[in-house]
């Protein structure tokens, strides 16, 4: 029996096809996926996201334990609302999960975890709080919705369906969220657009989406939300990283704060480990195929492997991420092995696309 | 679900139609390409190539995944449609209307034992 969102019946009403992604039925497309990326890029589209897990950490210490529990720094949050990108790290420096903190009050955070791995994640926090902070309470809120809408008219368009919303929003800054009322407004996203992610009570999510619908933000599924990740150069958990991989060879150093006395977990394995690996991006040069994930990349300095793999919509090229040996750097050719044939990729800087301008060369 | 009447199928999705010469013109059904998505790449057979019957001869990629294309009946290809390969998203908005590749077929009788649109609609039905 597979979980389901508030907006089930409305994704089903509206033509999606529904498929199983990681225990949740989803929507993967209403119709043409490259259309639903594409107006993404131009205009707006949505994202039902209530899959994914907000946990709310209430208590005195909540910041001293995310501190710890955390591989970015907490303490780059300085007022109420910022939110961060971070890894949570076995203390092999395996990566658990990729998350966003919020930090709401001093004693009041919110990580927002993927839909795969929440229940690891929840015994995770819990048994580490239980250990460090035991008078921590954390708040599984499966009683809550999220909305993601995207592109460069969605917040125009969010204040169409939201009156209620805009003064408070209107100048705030990326990555910054703000309560008002019963809707959670955050300025953040996975798409390398602009636009809003609303978290909300889930008994409100179907008004929402039609009041959204009217305002003319158009249906997306879980298909288009893949293209423009990876256009974004955004990791997905689970194909780019994992539990057997470190954020440092996973494109995620940037989201570890080694420097300072502060301990996290993982830090140690992460100062004591060499870096063999990192994660690149490429683009097929070679007509025959579209890149996939576990193609195998051969390179001057040995064979990698291609994480995620895709067909761009923006570019109208096949792209990739791809784990190689570390010393790969972009402009290198390499061949990627598909069906039988190698075929030559060359290796670029990911994002491939931000704020609808393409920022590699074709 | 559009099975056009007049047209011949296989359990793997292509659509055979016999031309006045005997020739073969195989495609893809409406249901493939909706369970595909939107096409990206198409690979299609060599001029000239001898095919066993199910033998995977072509490829065509959507943006989720790769799938390949059986010969419905044993043959040699007479013919591959470029310009689809060139535009593969045709191919989603009139699959019919989109032949990928032209069998000459080595037993001109083998096509009758291909499944008719009836036999078809319930396979894709049951899929």
């Amino acid at each position: 029996m597979l979980n389901t969102t508030p907006l089930n019946a409305l994704h089903r009403a509206a033509g999606a096809k529904m498929v199983d992604f990681g225990g949740w039925e989803m929507p993967v497309n209403y119709g043409s996926q490259i259309e639903e990326h594409h107006a993404v890029r131009r205009d707006a589209g949505m994202f039902d996201v209530s899959h994914m897990l907000a946990i709310d950490l209430r208590g005195d210490g909540a910041r001293r334990f995310l501190s710890y529990a955390l591989a970015n720094n907490v303490d780059k949050l300085a007022a109420p609302g910022k939110a961060l990108y971070s890894c949570l790290l076995r203390p092999d420096g395996g990566v658990l999960d990729d998350l966003i903190a919020y930090f709401i009050r001093e004693d009041a955070f919110r990580l927002v975890v993927n839909a795969g791995t929440a229940d690891k994640d929840v015994e995770w926090v819990e048994s580490l709080s239980r250990e460090r902070a035991p008078r921590l309470v954390l708040v599984p809120r499966r009683d809550l919705a999220m909305i993601a809408v995207q592109g460069p008219r969605a917040r125009e368009r969010v204040w169409s369906a939201l009156p209620q919303t805009r003064e408070a929003t209107e100048a705030l800054k990326p990555f910054v969220a703000v309560q008002i009322g019963d809707y959670f407004l955050a300025r953040t996203g996975y798409t390398g657009e602009d636009g809003f992610e609303v978290t909300l009570p889930a008994t409100r999510a179907a008004e929402l989406w039609d009041a959204l619908a009217g305002a003319g933000v158009r249906r997306c599924g879980l298909g288009a939300r893949d293209t423009l990740r990876l256009e974004a150069g955004m990791n997905l958990y689970g194909q780019d990283m994992d539990e057997s991989v470190d954020p440092l060879e996973s494109g995620l150093a940037w989201t570890v704060d080694l420097s300072g006395a502060r301990d996290f977990v993982g830090k140690a394995a992460l100062l004591s480990k060499p870096r063999l690996r990192t994660l690149v991006g490429l683009i097929l040069v070679d007509k025959g195929g579209v890149l996939r994930g576990h193609q195998r990349v051969q390179t001057a300095r040995g064979d990698g492997v291609v994480t995620s793999g895709t067909f761009s919509p923006t570019l109208g090229a096949s792209i990739a991420l791809a784990r190689v040996p570390a010393g790969v750097a972009p402009g290198e050719n390499v061949h990627v092995a598909i069906r039988g044939k190698l075929l030559a990729a060359r290796v670029v800087k990911p994002p491939f696309v931000r704020n609808g301008k393409i920022l590699v060369e074709p | 679900m559009n099975v056009p009447s007049e047209l011949k199928y296989t359990e793997s999705h292509e659509w055979i139609r016999t031309e006045p010469d005997g020739n073969l013109t195989v495609g893809i059904t409406d249901h493939a390409q909706q369970a595909l998505g939107d096409l990206v790449f198409i690979e299609l057979p060599a001029m000239g190539r001898t095919l066993q019957a199910g033998e995977a001869c072509a490829v065509v990629e959507s943006v989720k995944a790769a799938s390949d294309i059986y010969a419905p009946v044993a043959g040699v290809v007479v013919a591959a449609n470029d310009e689809i390969a060139a535009a593969p998203e045709k191919v989603n908005a009139d699959p019919y209307g989109s032949w990928l590749f032209k069998l000459k077929p080595s037993d001109p009788a083998a096509p009758e034992k291909l499944l008719d649109a009836p036999a078809y609609a319930k396979v894709a039905g049951d899929d």
